[in-house]
């Protein structure tokens, strides 16, 4: 179960404009990893993952390129794929924790009617056997049985964010793919969700795609790290190797600004903000706020080059 | 002189229905006090729940206090009934909210609020007193002029709010998780501008947080709440560097650090 992505440009086109979220992106989620995708606000992570997710709607568009998931015993072009082909995968083979998933529970029904909704059609069996597999997987999440008879307003944010990680994974689907689940969580359920959501994917055997701004979850959490700019990824690297030795100089920046506790020295932060995507500078995205910008950088786009192992960054400068 | 005495202070919510009444202790039993003569960041940090908000609240005078008294400048703020007083209260004192995009109203551009707590606030032009109050966190009024707030990144939109905050020269700013919905990397420079401004325009700054990086870095002092009660209060390095309380240290164990990524059950390690 592998994603490989290839040049791929997702637009939103309303009204003659084009804000293009997603530019030329190429990457690959290998079996059994965790492949995180940071970047700051408005930089096309949603956007990427939605397109991903095969969850695009107007305006949204695919203008070009590939997504294709190679799955045990099938493959799947997201760009292609039909709604039946996708209802089909959808939760067995691939699942989606959305962003600020703690609300996407029915709020007028007990949570065990979303676990039949979601779930019963893909597992089936007799009912009482759906709920003994449903309850073992809850007991996995450390969550008693018992919420499966609450209606999510008695849950805190952090069961029910739980709650709805046990949705997405409680089919065992191959690949998982998370939007900020841990955001809105304070930190002490942060690191606890955290740690479940990382032994239940080691348990699974899943791939995940694990999308937030906040670096330090990445560096807890993930195996491999791209980083977005204004729709483009401009560095791909093993976390600790972009951690300890981040080359393209927006991730320099990114990793410096990090607040520490200890730390009272703050990083000098970057003049002006992230470019307008319905009118993107030429060139390199990040050239204007760029400390080392070159001539070239306001001409030419950088592409991906390979400087170590399985390290690639884009940028002229650093990485020639 | 003191700036703001809280005594004891204790709120009671009521829940639930007419047979299944319950009591839920929001805060319990809170002290601390600001100097006047000595401006500083006072933080209060907890999770979810835990009764910050609700001092918060109760100091700027949207809620009473069910016990215990909160004095400012020497009044008593439950005392504070007719509008003149709630704005001579607010020239002094004012907040800051969490989340930029609902403290705002969509359909209305941001400059106008700095206009109206101009002309509500000071004698100065509207124009002058906002662009002012803008420099001092790094924007302008050129930048922010009719724009809407969907026009502004998050960072932008939360430092016009500190802003329009500062435009009264006031003695207190509350802050209620002013970054908690911005992104990693500009939090710093947001909190940063509250040490320049303790500096250099002598405001005492409640910082209310659960996250301790940032709180480490620019308080002066610290009480940490759970469940309503102050579990850890004093200097905020010494508190952070060596908590004592067992909540406390949960709490500081819990904060993920970007400096050593945990790679040991890798199977890419």
């Amino acid at each position: 179960m592998t994603l490989t992505i290839d040049n791929l440009r997702a637009y939103y086109i309303s009204s003659g404009r084009e804000v293009r979220a997603v530019d030329d992106v190429s990457l690959t989620v290998q079996t059994n990893e965790i492949y995180g995708i940071a970047g700051e606000s408005s930089s096309g992570k949603t956007t990427l993952i939605k397109t991903i997710a095969g969850a695009a709607r107007p305006p949204l568009r695919i203008h070009s390129g590939s997504i294709r998931f190679d799955f045990p015993n099938r493959t799947v072009a997201m760009q292609t794929a039909t709604e039946t082909e996708l209802a089909e995968i959808r939760w067995k083979h691939l699942s989606y924790v959305m962003q600020g998933s703690m609300n996407v529970l029915n709020p007028v029904r007990r949570v065990r009617h979303s676990f039949i909704d979601f779930a019963y059609r893909h597992i089936g069996g007799a009912m009482p056997d759906f709920f003994t597999t449903i309850k073992d997987h809850l007991q996995r999440l450390q969550l008693q049985p018992e919420v499966l008879d609450a209606y999510p307003h008695e849950l805190s944010g952090g069961m029910r964010q739980r709650v709805a990680i046990a949705l997405a994974t409680v089919c065992r689907p191959d690949f998982i793919i998370a939007d900020e689940p841990t955001t809105a969580l304070d930190v002490v359920v942060q690191k606890s969700v955290l740690t479940l959501i990382r032994d239940v994917q080691r348990a699974l055997g899943s791939s995940m795609l694990f999308v937030t701004h906040d670096m330090a979850v990445h560096a807890n959490l993930c195996d491999r790290l791209g980083i977005m700019y204004a729709g483009r990824l401009v560095e791909e690297g093993r976390t600790a190797d972009l951690f300890r030795s981040p080359t393209h100089p927006y991730t320099r920046h990114l990793i410096a600004s990090l607040p520490r506790i200890g730390a009272m020295a703050t990083a000098p932060n970057l003049a002006g903000s992230p470019p307008n995507l319905a009118n993107p500078p030429p060139g390199c995205r990040f050239h204007p706020r760029c400390p080392l910008a070159i001539a070239r950088c306001r001409e030419d786009v950088p592409a991906m080059v390979q400087t170590g192992d399985g390290h690639r960054v884009a940028c002229f400068v650093t990485a020639p | 002189m003191s700036l703001l005495d809280i005594d004891n202070v204790s709120r009671v919510y009521a829940m639930g229905g007419l047979l299944s009444r319950r009591q839920v202790q929001a805060v319990d039993g809170v002290s601390f006090s600001l100097d006047a003569a000595r401006p500083e960041i006072f933080t209060i940090i907890g999770e979810s729940g835990s009764g910050k908000t609700t001092l918060a609240r109760m100091i700027l005078g949207m809620v009473p206090p069910t016990g215990g008294s909160i004095r400012f400048q020497g009044g008593d703020i439950t005392a504070v009934h007719t509008r003149a007083g709630r704005l001579r209260v607010m020239r002094q004192m004012q907040p800051i909210f969490q989340n930029p995009f609902e403290a705002f109203n969509p359909l209305k551009r941001v400059d106008r609020y700095l206009f109206t707590t101009a002309q509500r606030f000071t004698d100065q032009a509207p124009d002058q007193a906002a662009d002012r109050a803008l420099r001092q966190v790094g924007l302008s009024l050129h930048e922010v002029r009719n724009r809407f707030p969907h026009e502004l990144s998050g960072g932008q939109l939360q430092r016009v709010a500190i802003a329009r905050a500062l435009i009264p020269a006031p003695a207190l700013i509350i802050a209620d998780e002013p970054v908690s919905m911005v992104d990693a990397s500009l939090r710093m420079s947001i909190v940063s501008l509250f040490r320049s401004l303790r500096d250099e325009l002598r405001v005492s700054i409640i910082y209310i947080t659960h996250d301790l990086a940032t709180a480490y870095a620019i308080s002066d002092r610290i009480i940490i709440m759970r469940y309503g009660k102050v579990v850890e209060a004093g200097d905020a390095r010494t508190v952070l560097d060596n908590p004592q309380h067992p909540y406390s240290i949960l709490l500081k164990s819990s904060v993920l650090s970007p400096d050593v990524p945990a790679l040991e059950d890798s199977p890419h390690a």
